[in-house]
């Protein structure tokens, strides 16, 4: 080892030990880039068929894709159905949306979860581990899309929700339901490269699209992206969230509790003192 | 050590002839109840939580968690608040009822934080976040688990020194007496963090709980409240305790009881009117006051007006009048008000606009009663055998500081 580098070796030691997990992870940030998905909404014909190979990749039960009554009522995902297409009468007509989890980049679910059962891989995908979750649910409360779901009829439950196809991803495939598409709604890649791409289409359609990539800001942005002709609002989806990542509602808080662990003692123990009688 | 232990049998006698002889009301209701919550809880374990819960995709926290983990542990901040003043202040007339009110807390956690567990889909990884194998760090539930854990043990030490007088052991009483004031120093901040804690578990609700409820100081709301929870609690469990066990009592006690409750009434009134003033501030704050004329923010205002200012003016009436009764009406209407704002954040007003709200299923509100009454047989057992609130065996007094006598001489 070089004089050089093992001096830069030991700054970087003392930098993780000095700053902490933070630095680490700025670090580990930079080398790989998030993966993604831009669902065009005005390309989506409704059929259905990337709920069907979501249930044939992971192992649920295969809905019925004959069955249009489905579309007659809002769907929320469910921990039989990782993904659902609704459809929605808006002002630019009948559109179809695709719903599932969002893979935001600071998860809520994942900073709720106390044994880290919910985890952000560094590939972007949000997964599951069932070796670690304790079943709290409190995944379920801070998601800003109720994502999400438990399985309350089984004495072992599990939380059920879409995982981007991590295990397809790293083997270098496409997610299930992007390698579906019939209509090429769906495209996969990088997220800078799908971002461009999404700005390129509004800039070339500037008549077919709302001028809003749902997705790329809400509640610090996500690995999926919408494009839509109608007002997001007009399709189920939040746009009262804001831009702010959801883990920072509780940075506050969590900050707050290393000063009291020093203040209160050392108060508490002056306060006992001045109070003693000799 | 032969005189301790005729001392202790004669005890132990006396405790039994006493459960013996008298079958209360008490344990003729108690014990179907606790039988039929274990036949329910055999169900939940087997069948999953949906067998016996009306939790769903929407409201994964219902009862257990809503009342009887987080309202149950702001009902047990009289510990905190007491040793704070015992220990710290050392108002020495609060002396008399701190063994009793950490009992309680301790009973509260290991009974009410424990229900936790049947809440828990994967009950078994509870290990996880403990051994170390997986640190969530970043989440505020992490924290309260662990101040959970290091809670109950602060207050196992802070009562143990009645143990080992119940044991006769008395160089262990010294060892366990002089780790007091840390413990008390100790679960004091647990109590801050993770009093305010439960708060901040909904912080990242945010866009499902009603503006009126949700806040960031939601853990600053939580802390305080827990103050006059606790002191509330104190003085209804306070009175009751003084007539089932009046044969237990301490001459200290049976003289001091009445000033006890006043001081404390006068306590509640002031954390009381504090809150409010944080309530108004937060209100102010975010700005929502054109709710109030909704049908939440009528709802808003009855928990506000009804079961907070209306109590606190009582407490601070009856203190000042010494009616016991007032101040006892008073602790009774904050105890309410206490579990409506809890439930109000944990389930009524989130996701208040749901097609389909959450009602607890008759299983959920047996299971919670039925740890209640768990609780309430444990902390009888104790109290008719452990120097709890009779005065402790004469080798352990003026030992070390524990001016039980002293305050006798001054009444």
């Amino acid at each position: 080892m070089k004089r050089r580098e093992f001096l830069a070796a030991l700054g970087a030691v003392a930098d993780a030990a000095l700053v902490g997990g933070r630095a680490q992870a700025a670090v580990s940030g930079e080398k790989t880039e998030f993966f993604g998905v831009l669902v065009d909404t005005t390309r989506c014909l409704g059929c259905r068929t990337c709920e069907a190979a979501c249930a044939e990749a992971h192992g649920l039960p295969q809905p019925d894709l004959s069955d249009s009554a489905v579309f007659d009522h809002e769907r929320t995902t469910s921990e039989t159905q990782w993904t659902v297409v609704n459809r929605y009468d808006t002002s630019a007509g009948e559109v179809f949306v695709k719903r599932q989890c969002m893979h935001c980049n600071q998860p809520a679910c994942a900073s709720a979860c106390l044994v880290k059962a919910m985890y952000k891989t560094t590939e972007g995908p949000v997964i599951w581990r069932e070796n670690k979750c304790m079943g709290c649910r409190f995944c379920m409360v801070s998601c800003p899309f109720d994502i999400p779901k438990f399985e309350y009829s089984s004495p072992i439950p599990k939380i059920q929700k879409c995982v981007l196809c991590w295990e397809r991803v790293r083997e270098g495939k496409q997610p299930a339901c992007v390698e579906s598409c019939p209509g090429e709604a769906l495209l996969f890649g990088k997220k800078r490269d799908i971002l461009e791409e999404a700005r390129t289409r509004i800039y070339q359609n500037p008549t077919e699209y709302v001028h809003e990539i749902y997705g790329e800001r809400e509640v610090g942005g996500g690995a999926w992206l919408y494009l839509a002709a109608a007002p997001f609002e007009e399709l189920g989806f939040r746009t009262d969230l804001g831009d702010r990542p959801y883990p920072e509602l509780t940075t506050g808080f969590l900050y707050a509790v290393p000063l009291v662990f020093i203040l209160w003692p050392a108060a508490l123990l002056g306060m006992s003192y001045a109070t003693h009688e000799e | 050590m032969k005189a301790d232990l005729n001392q202790l049998g004669a005890k132990g006698v006396l405790a039994k002839g006493w459960t013996r002889k008298r079958f209360t009301l008490f344990d003729v209701l108690s014990i179907p109840i606790m039988a039929a919550g274990a036949v329910i809880l055999f169900i939940r374990f087997t069948k999953g939580l949906g067998a016996v819960t009306n939790l769903s995709q929407d409201y994964p926290w219902g009862l257990w968690i809503g009342f009887d983990v987080i309202t149950g542990v702001a009902f047990a901040g009289g510990a905190y608040v007491l040793t704070f003043m015992v220990y710290i202040l050392r108002m020495e007339k609060y002396h008399p009822i701190v063994r009793a009110t950490v009992l309680n807390g301790f009973l509260a956690y290991v009974f009410y934080a424990g229900a936790l567990l049947l809440d828990l889909g994967r009950p078994w990884n509870v290990i996880n976040p403990i051994i170390g194998n997986s640190f969530g760090v970043s989440s505020v539930l992490f924290l309260v688990a662990w101040h959970f854990m290091l809670y109950m043990i602060t207050e196992l030490i802070e009562f143990s020194p009645a143990i080992a007088e119940w044991l006769g052991l008395k160089k262990l009483r010294k060892i366990l007496a002089s780790l007091t004031l840390g413990a008390v120093i100790f679960g004091i901040t647990l109590s801050t963090l993770h009093q305010s804690g439960l708060g901040a578990l909904f912080l990242m609700a945010k866009g499902k709980l009603h503006p009126l409820w949700y806040s960031e100081f939601i853990p600053v709301l939580f802390f305080v409240s827990s103050i006059f929870a606790g002191l509330s609690m104190v003085i209804f469990e306070g009175s009751i305790s003084h007539r089932v066990f009046h044969h237990r009592l301490s001459p200290a006690l049976r003289l001091s009881h009445d000033e006890i409750l006043i001081g404390l009434a006068k306590g509640a009134a002031g954390a009381m009117f504090a809150y409010l003033f944080l309530k108004i501030l937060v209100l102010i704050h975010g700005q929502n006051w054109h709710l109030l004329g909704t049908s939440m923010g009528y709802w808003y205002l009855t928990e506000v007006v009804a079961l907070v200012v209306l109590p606190c003016a009582l407490f601070a009436y009856g203190s000042r009048m010494r009616s016991l009764p007032v101040i006892k009406a008073a602790a009774i209407l904050t105890l309410i008000g206490i579990i409506v704002n809890r439930l109000n954040v944990s389930i009524i007003a989130y996701k208040w606009d749901a097609p389909v709200r959450y009602v607890p299923t008759w299983m959920e509100v047996e299971v919670t009663l039925a740890i209640i009454a768990a609780e309430i047989w444990v902390f009888r057992w104790v109290v008719n055998r452990m120097p709890v609130l009779s005065e402790s065996p004469l080798w352990a007094r003026g030992e070390t500081a524990r001016p039980r006598r002293r305050y006798l001489h001054a009444a």
